[in-house]
């Protein structure tokens, strides 16, 4: 839509362009690091509780589920897509697995996971089927998603909700027992995330979906068979949506029908915020989760300065827009550079 | 999301169509016309349902509930056509209920309330164009961002606190019909912005303009149309038009809450592309609009008197968004194919 403005940069000798778009992602994600720090230390300055070891798991286990999520909507906005349904599929799930646990009380508690991780798998599925086979725009797609599962949810529901009571001693376990201060939880995303992050920057049909999104023609000239990697994109961010909300009963242990509602716009903000490009083609995994942080942080420590939380979501929301704002000045900035290094090299 | 690739699709069938001598027309009056049929068909399903839809209550209603909505509708058509999008249009809502309520809590004459809302309504689709048109930000994320900021703002404003006390022979507007008919004020008032809407699409150039900015941007730019103002103007249009519909939500329910109309951006939308809008720009007519409005409007009623939960409501109107975009693609791919087809030899 903006093709008036991007003229397209001369390009210079490509390692050396590669290196310096990898430094500029390593700059985001220590920036993004910086800004977490600065946050928490004035808030520990006014309030000396804030830097206490429960605030701290806290902070990370608040913003853990965010994150899990986040890495899904990354693969998928890397593809320049958007997933808009991952607050209900993790709303349904998470509901589903509560079920599982009252019908049978004494099932294993990887049974409960796994049921999440299927639940969302096909609603996953079905998002990427549709997207890829009938190409109707994500957006589009996943919006209608949003609130035909945010549907069934209430319907499944029908008013009850899931007691701690009926969730096994062992499955909650995993959302507040710690091994060495660090929750569990915590310790099962911060694993999805390097692994992810790994796979994104090693395999090649991860490569792809970079490609795809910075140019879905030259990505389809060069023989990338688009269709499946968006389809696989989609099925990875609903199979780990169906996670989180195995992860997010074991964190309450309770859920009715409005688990993770609004959760999409968050998810969206911290990859937005964690430098993932929002037209596709850029962004890390790792700078996604830490854009989850962020916003945690931030909202902590709203409470912690005794703002209101209502504050959260205006907050959220102006994060966005300057994240995607701050983006676009960027790349003006290393295109004009780049335009005027080219011209020298050129000449 | 693949707007480019969809823009050159769509110009491509529009150049076409008019090589092949099809006016372009033809294809309006085939979504015009199922829509016409689908209409029908809702108003028998609902007679058939029950027995108390097929009277003049059941219009008082359906203009009733669906007045904001329908209002909204008309700007984003516009925005839609020139493949853009606005996704804040029910937090925008919500903010101006908000907004309303706070200044007249403090004691300002309802009137300049009303003026002061519809001026931050304008500012706040000025800072969508803005960000839009002079950063040249994606229309979706700049959207999803004010969405979120807009409806934070009116939780900052109001939090869990609800204003009423308005002076009655406002909210009589609200919730009474137009004197001596069964159309509901929203309702009258969508009727007389849809025929300013429809003429100015249809019949003036900068409806013209705003055709040929949803075909190919680039193109228009070239052939001299101001296609940044246009959409600008076009955003701070949405904003104005979606602050006047938080004022009548307002009237309705005869108090303001932060959360008043969360979640209608889906209606909205479902409203527009099932009118036959195009999501990829260049394609629509008001006329579509309207009648997916009544239709829309006439399905809830029937689920409402059958009551059928507002959640499960949902499940038909995503269904319903759905449906609208995968038929005309899964058409037009039909269509490409036995192009192809008929070309090889």
């Amino acid at each position: 839509m903006t093709t008036l403005i991007d003229a397209p940069a001369p390009a210079p000798a490509p390692e050396s362009r590669l290196r310096r778009t990898d430094a500029l992602l390593r700059a985001r994600e220590l920036g993004i690091g910086l800004a977490i720090l600065v946050v928490f230390g004035v808030t520990t300055l006014k309030n000396h509780n804030f830097a206490e070891a429960a605030s701290v798991q806290q902070l990370l286990s608040g913003a853990a589920l965010i994150a899990l999520l986040a890495v899904g909507e990354t693969l998928v906005i890397v593809t320049r897509n958007v997933d808009l349904s991952v607050g209900s599929v993790l709303g349904l799930s998470a509901y589903l697995v509560g079920d599982f646990f009252v019908k049978h009380p004494g099932a294993p508690v990887l049974a409960g996971f796994a049921l999440g991780i299927a639940v969302g798998t096909i609603f996953g599925v079905i998002n990427g089927l549709v997207v890829t086979v009938a190409r109707v725009p994500s957006l589009v797609v996943t919006l209608a998603a949003l609130y035909i599962i945010r549907g069934l949810d209430a319907v499944i529901v029908d008013g009850k909700q899931i007691d701690p009571t009926s969730i096994p001693a062992a499955f909650q376990a995993v959302g507040y027992r710690t091994f060495f201060g660090v929750p569990w939880l915590v310790i099962i995303v911060t694993a999805i995330v390097l692994i992810v992050g790994f796979a994104m920057r090693s395999f090649r049909a991860c490569r792809d979906l970079y490609a795809i999104g910075s140019n879905p023609e030259a990505a389809a000239l060069a023989g990338v068979r688009s269709g499946r990697r968006v389809f696989a994109a989609f099925t990875v961010s609903g199979a780990l949506a169906g996670l989180a909300g195995a992860l997010f009963l074991s964190e309450f242990a309770t859920v009715n029908s409005t688990g993770g509602s609004g959760y999409e716009l968050l998810v969206v903000a911290a990859v937005v915020v964690g430098g993932v490009a929002i037209n596709g083609g850029s962004g890390t995994v790792l700078g996604a989760a830490l854009g989850a942080l962020l916003l945690n942080t931030i909202s902590q420590a709203l409470v912690a300065a005794k703002v209101s939380s209502f504050w959260n979501q205006a907050v959220a929301g102006a994060l966005l827009l300057g994240a995607i704002v701050f983006d676009r000045w960027l790349g003006r900035r290393v295109a004009r550079s780049e335009a005027i290094r080219g011209e020298r090299h050129g000449s | 999301m693949n707007v480019m690739a969809a823009d050159q699709l769509t110009a491509s069938r529009a150049t076409r169509e008019i090589e092949a001598g099809v006016p372009l027309w033809r294809a309006f009056v085939r979504w015009e016309s199922a829509l016409v049929f689908l209409m029908i068909a809702t108003i028998i399903f609902g007679t058939m349902q029950s027995e108390h839809f097929f009277n003049t209550t059941t219009l008082f209603f359906v203009g009733l509930n669906m007045g904001e909505i329908a209002i909204m509708a008309l700007p984003l058509t516009l925005i839609v056509i020139t493949a853009e999008i606005d996704l804040s249009v029910a937090s925008m809502l919500g903010l101006s209920s908000t907004l309303l309520g706070y200044l007249f809590q403090r004691g300002w004459p309802i009137a300049w309330c009303m003026v002061a809302v519809l001026v931050v309504g304008a500012a706040g689709g000025a800072l969508n164009g803005w960000l839009i048109t002079k950063l040249g930000l994606p229309s979706i994320a700049v959207t999803i961002g004010t969405l979120t900021l807009f409806r934070g703002i009116a939780e900052i404003i109001l939090g869990t606190d609800s204003v009423g006390g308005y002076p009655q022979s406002l909210t009589n507007v609200g919730v009474l019909p137009i004197p001596g008919t069964q159309i509901a004020y929203s309702f009258g008032i969508f009727i007389a912005l849809a025929i300013v809407f429809a003429v100015v699409l249809h019949a003036t150039p900068v409806g013209r303009s705003i055709y040929a900015i949803g075909l190919q941007a680039e193109a228009a730019h070239f052939s001299g149309i101001r296609v940044d103002r246009i959409k600008f103007l076009l955003f701070v249009l949405s904003g104005l038009v979606c602050s006047f519909a938080g004022i009548l939500w307002t009237l309705r329910f005869a108090t303001s809450r932060y959360d008043a109309g969360t979640g209608l951006e889906l209606t909205v939308v479902t409203i527009v592309l099932l009118g036959g809008v195009s999501i990829f720009g260049g394609r629509g007519t008001i006329v579509g609009v309207v009648l997916a409005v009544i239709i829309v409007g006439c399905l809830q009623e029937v689920l409402t008197l059958l009551t059928v939960d507002a959640q499960v409501q949902n499940i038909i109107t995503g269904g319903l968004l759905l449906a609208s975009v995968i038929l005309p693609n899964t058409a037009e791919g039909v269509r490409r194919f036995r192009s192809r087809a008929r070309r090889k030899p």
